[in-house]
């Protein structure tokens, strides 16, 4: 086997609280599937026959007992291992906690990415370069839409990533986050000599999809202070590659080195995957007449045995939805990535209804005489009276719109009830929540009181 | 006269003898039927030859015309009807005759056997012939005649413009379950027999992510191949025999299937897709059939682990052997060739004149090197490096400069893709050129090659067999401008990138392999001494 798929579902989607204090993040609608269903379908798509998914024992239970939510479509065997969801367990935690399922290379999804990258991109790299590591990145986009429930335009001062590649744009050099560098940008003159020509950027996003080898599996159950892939496996990984240790260049048994080797020799070793026919790899290379880089004297790769590598898309669709902006817009462009019509045939329509082709309306809708919606998302079971305006909303699953209601920008959540005549612009309404008739709310949030 | 090797129905012949004897003349159904049968004999008395050079010597001879008389009773006896034009027979045939009376009649039957097959095909060649006149490209499609009763069947890699042997191919590979990669761009009409394929477009692309029908050693061989990561003929058959050393350790024999056959089964969808990937080198083709050879030869009695553990060794003796101890003997004969002061000339990057050179001196012998780099591969820069690496002082030119250079030269040391029967030395596009030029200059051309590399191929031109490499890798960007970014729109352009070329051994002064060093003309040969050990 090559490689093993792992689904990352049991995320608490700490910045989107307003939509996860009732559905937790895997399980949110988006385009009226849950949200976990993208990433799976992803994996489906290219082939994969078993996915192990790690998730919460209310994930589980949702997954297999709620019938709005059926994952009938993904039809690989899905091996669901539970975790304690109060527990800190952060990704590489849930790494070392299924290890002894692991037996090959394996490739991690979060569950909340929805893309449409051709996953042959980033596998090519993992498998052409024998690579410790490859992961997927995409340009951001600038979100357009209003998000709702937020007073004036505040813009969240998020921690930039500084990731820099190598001219080819293939290899990863340096990757670090805003909050680590106190003084500055700093990089290690061993870089800089590998490597004069960087370019760094930070406009990107993070798909959250990596191909690790087995051995750094192996190497996360020797080492447990590492409990985040992307906050610290993956910046340690992308350092390691350009430490001495790793370098099969000095071979002589420096004193300082020595000391060294000796606290770093155990962890190291670990990485240094060596096949067992190392000497015939090494035979093959040596008299390839392929090098990476030109222009010093060094061989294919500087002789470095660790090498990180980094698929950036510029084109296509790449989100991750851990934020409600990241929520609207993916519920916009979710409809590209499957081919099913846009009303759901089990959704009764009235012959009167004004719908837009870019609508999404779920199973078991009813939707009244009059009505107008426009650039929005119906869930499931959902009932809207007639003279409703729905502009630009996601509307979840088994609301009840009442009549002349004018519902623009926002987003409500399941089993609401908004009364008749109600008027919402760019609001929140949370779970089950009830809008009294003729109310007029602009940018607010309701939350339901625990 | 042979009077062994019945050939057709004895019917005929009584036809033909009536017709003699009834004085009239032959209709020329029979007269074919007499010249077939004229072949088949010739066939057979050469079967014989072969039998009587392997079993006796000049006894044989010398018996022969003591011989001619008993063989006239036996040929009256003989329902042979053979006009008295039939062919002298050879005195040294009849050798066998007396003397191995007992296994004669074994022999007969085996003969007469051959011959009706032999009969056989030529009639299905016959209408072959009428059939696939139109299917022929011209090229090569040898004209089933009857003095070829063999049928030569043309490789698919270079009938790319044949949609039948596409249809073939598509078929074949759909069976194997392995994709079909598509060509790329127009393809300049001298070559439009060959494939040409986009880099951008790897065949991982129709494939599963988690390989499940081709091992993941071979899909990540595959993908080397195709991104040129793996390089260079040796390269790519160390590579080669590293992956299948992977899957024969993965493999386990299914019950009821023999290892011997089955492993070789499943070795030939991997095959397919590696050639779909990168067609093969001649050397990674001999690789192939001596693996094959040895799977084929594992006793059915030997228990698995023991199979693969034998499997293993002989893998690892063989790059042993034809790759690194060759390397070693080469290094060993050329430096007899490497006096000091010379000025050696190298072209592109060859692993095994870079080793030649860096033993050469090793060994403190006083030269230094010109290194000829060539578009798009630019592989000389990674020849350069190597060599200053050690300390071989050198210079850096392309090969439009190499007439300007050659005077200073003293040797040129060239590596090769692969030796031709015919002599000729199939390598790097840009080799000839630098061949011709020398010979022009007279300065000698040394080709050095191992034996695993000679191949029982002949092509006297670089067209008919070749391989097309990327046009995109010739676009160049310099100073923020693409010139040949639209190419694909200006209806008038093609771009070749050629991989290969082929030197006549004209002028190739001398050969270094393994064996020795050997004239270009007696490649054919080591072939033959390869075979017959074999």
């Amino acid at each position: 086997m090559e490689l093993q798929a792992v689904l990352m579902a049991a995320g608490g989607g700490s910045r989107m609280t307003d939509l996860t204090y009732n559905t937790p993040k895997p399980m949110l609608p988006v385009g009226n599937k849950p949200l976990m269903w993208y990433p799976l379908n992803l994996l489906e798509r290219v082939g994969f026959e078993e996915v192990i998914v790690i998730t919460t024992k209310e994930v589980h239970k949702m997954m297999s007992t709620d019938p709005k939510m059926k994952l009938e479509p993904v039809k690989m065997k899905l091996d669901v291992v539970c975790i304690q969801e109060d527990g800190d367990m952060g990704t590489a935690d849930a790494l070392r906690h299924i290890q002894p399922k692991i037996k090959t290379d394996i490739l991690v999804v979060s569950c909340d990415l929805i893309t449409d990258v051709a996953l042959h991109e980033v596998v090519d790299l993992f498998r052409a370069h024998n690579a410790t590591l490859a992961m997927l990145m995409s340009k951001a986009h600038e979100f357009t839409e209003t998000v709702p429930g937020q007073k004036g335009k505040k813009k969240t001062a998020e921690q930039r990533d500084f990731v820099g590649v190598d001219q080819s744009g293939k290899r990863l050099l340096f990757m670090a986050n805003e909050a680590d560098m106190e003084d500055g940008l700093s990089i290690r003159k061993s870089i800089m000599r590998k490597h004069p020509r960087m370019h760094i950027k930070t406009g990107l996003v993070d798909a959250h999809l990596y191909c690790l080898k087995k051995a750094v599996v192996d190497f996360l159950t020797e080492n447990k202070s590492i409990s985040s892939i992307r906050g610290e496996l993956v910046p340690y990984l992308v350092r390691k590659q350009f430490s001495k240790t790793t370098n099969s260049q000095k071979n002589k048994d420096d004193v300082d080195d020595q000391n060294q080797k000796k606290n770093d020799g155990s962890m190291n070793h670990e990485l240094l995957i060596t096949s067992r026919d190392e000497p015939l790899l090494q035979l093959a290379q040596e008299r390839s007449c392929w090098n990476d880089h030109h222009g010093d004297m060094s061989e294919a790769y500087h002789g470095g045995k660790m090498r990180c590598y980094v698929h950036i898309m510029d084109q296509g669709l790449c989100y991750r939805v851990n934020t409600l902006a990241a929520y609207i817009e993916a519920n916009r462009m979710a409809p590209k990535l499957f081919e099913e019509p846009a009303v759901h045939p089990s959704a009764a329509i009235s012959e009167r209804c004004q719908m837009g082709s870019d609508s999404i309306i779920g199973a078991q809708c009813q939707v009244a005489d009059k009505t107008s919606i426009k650039r929005s998302t119906i869930g499931n079971s959902t009932i809207v009276k007639e003279k409703v305006k729905v502009t630009n909303t996601i509307i979840m699953h088994g609301v009840t719109i009442e009549e002349g209601c004018n519902i623009q920008g926002s987003v409500i959540c399941s089993n609401a009830v908004i009364g008749r005549g109600a008027d919402l612009k760019y609001c929140l309404v949370g779970n089950g929540q009830r809008i009294e008739p003729e109310d007029t709310h602009t940018r607010t949030h309701t939350l339901m009181h625990i | 006269m042979a009077d062994s090797g019945v050939t057709d129905g004895p019917e005929n012949r009584d036809d033909i003898e009536r017709a003699k004897t009834e004085g009239k003349e032959l209709t020329k159904e029979e007269k074919q039927r007499l010249r077939k049968e004229k072949k088949q004999q010739k066939k057979n008395k050469e079967k014989k030859d072969e039998k009587a050079s392997r079993e006796s010597d000049k006894e044989k001879k010398s018996a022969a015309p003591a011989s001619q008389p008993p063989t006239q009773h036996t040929a009256q006896k003989a329902p042979l009807a053979v006009p008295a034009s039939a062919p002298v027979p050879l005195p040294a045939s009849e050798a066998p005759v007396p003397a191995d009376k007992p296994a004669k009649s074994k022999a007969e039957l085996k003969a007469e056997r051959r011959a009706r097959q032999e009969a056989e095909r030529a009639s299905k060649q016959g209408k072959k012939g009428e059939v696939g006149q139109q299917a022929a490209t011209g090229k090569a499609k040898a004209p089933p005649s009857e003095l070829q009763p063999v049928v030569k069947r043309l490789p698919e890699h270079i009938q790319v413009d044949n949609p039948d042997v596409l249809k073939k191919l598509a078929k074949k590979l759909e069976r194997q379950q392995i994709p079909l990669r598509s060509d790329y761009g127009y393809k300049v009409s001298l070559f439009s027999h060959l494939h040409q394929y986009s880099r951008k477009a790897p065949l991982t692309q129709q494939l599963s992510i988690p390989s499940t029908v081709i091992h993941p050693a071979i899909v990540r061989l595959g993908l080397q191949y195709s991104q040129g990561i793996v390089a260079g003929s040796n390269a790519r058959s160390v590579a080669l025999l590293h992956a299948f050393k992977q899957v024969i350790r993965d493999y386990t024999t299914p019950p009821k299937e023999e290892l011997s056959r089955d492993l070789v089964n499943k070795l030939k969808p991997y095959i397919s897709f590696l050639n779909q990937c990168r067609p093969l080198s001649a050397s990674m083709g001999n690789a192939i059939k001596y693996i094959k050879k040895e799977i084929s030869n594992i006793p059915s009695q030997c228990k698995e682990e023991e199979a693969k553990r034998k499997l293993l060794n002989c893998i690892e003796c063989y790059i042993n052997e034809k790759i690194v101890l060759a390397a070693k003997a080469i290094a060993k004969y050329s430096i007899e060739k490497i006096s000091d002061g010379d000025v050696i000339l190298v072209y592109g990057c060859s692993s095994l004149v870079n080793h030649i050179l860096c033993e050469a001196f090793e060994k403190g012998r006083k030269f230094r090197v010109i290194v000829v780099d060539s578009r798009p591969r630019l592989e000389g820069r990674e020849a350069l490096r190597r060599l200053v690496q050690r300390g071989i002082s050198c210079t850096y030119v392309l090969i439009s400069a190499v007439s300007y250079i050659l005077p200073e030269v003293s040797k040129v040391f060239l590596g090769a893709h692969a030796l031709l029967a015919n002599g000729y030395v199939m390598s790097r596009v840009g080799t000839s050129q630098i061949a011709l030029v020398a010979k022009a200059f007279n300065v000698p051309v040394l080709v050095c090659c191992e034996t695993y590399k000679f191949c029982e191929r002949v092509q006297t031109d670089s067209f008919v067999s070749n391989e097309l490499d990327d046009p995109d890798d010739l676009i160049v960007t310099r100073k923020g401008k693409t010139q040949l970014e639209d190419w694909q729109k200006v209806d008038s352009l093609g771009l070749l990138n050629l991989v290969y070329d082929v030197t006549p051994p004209d002028f190739v002064d001398l050969v270094i392999t393994d064996l020795g060093m050997i004239p270009c003309t007696s490649v054919p040969v080591v072939l033959r001494v390869k075979n017959v050990d074999q």
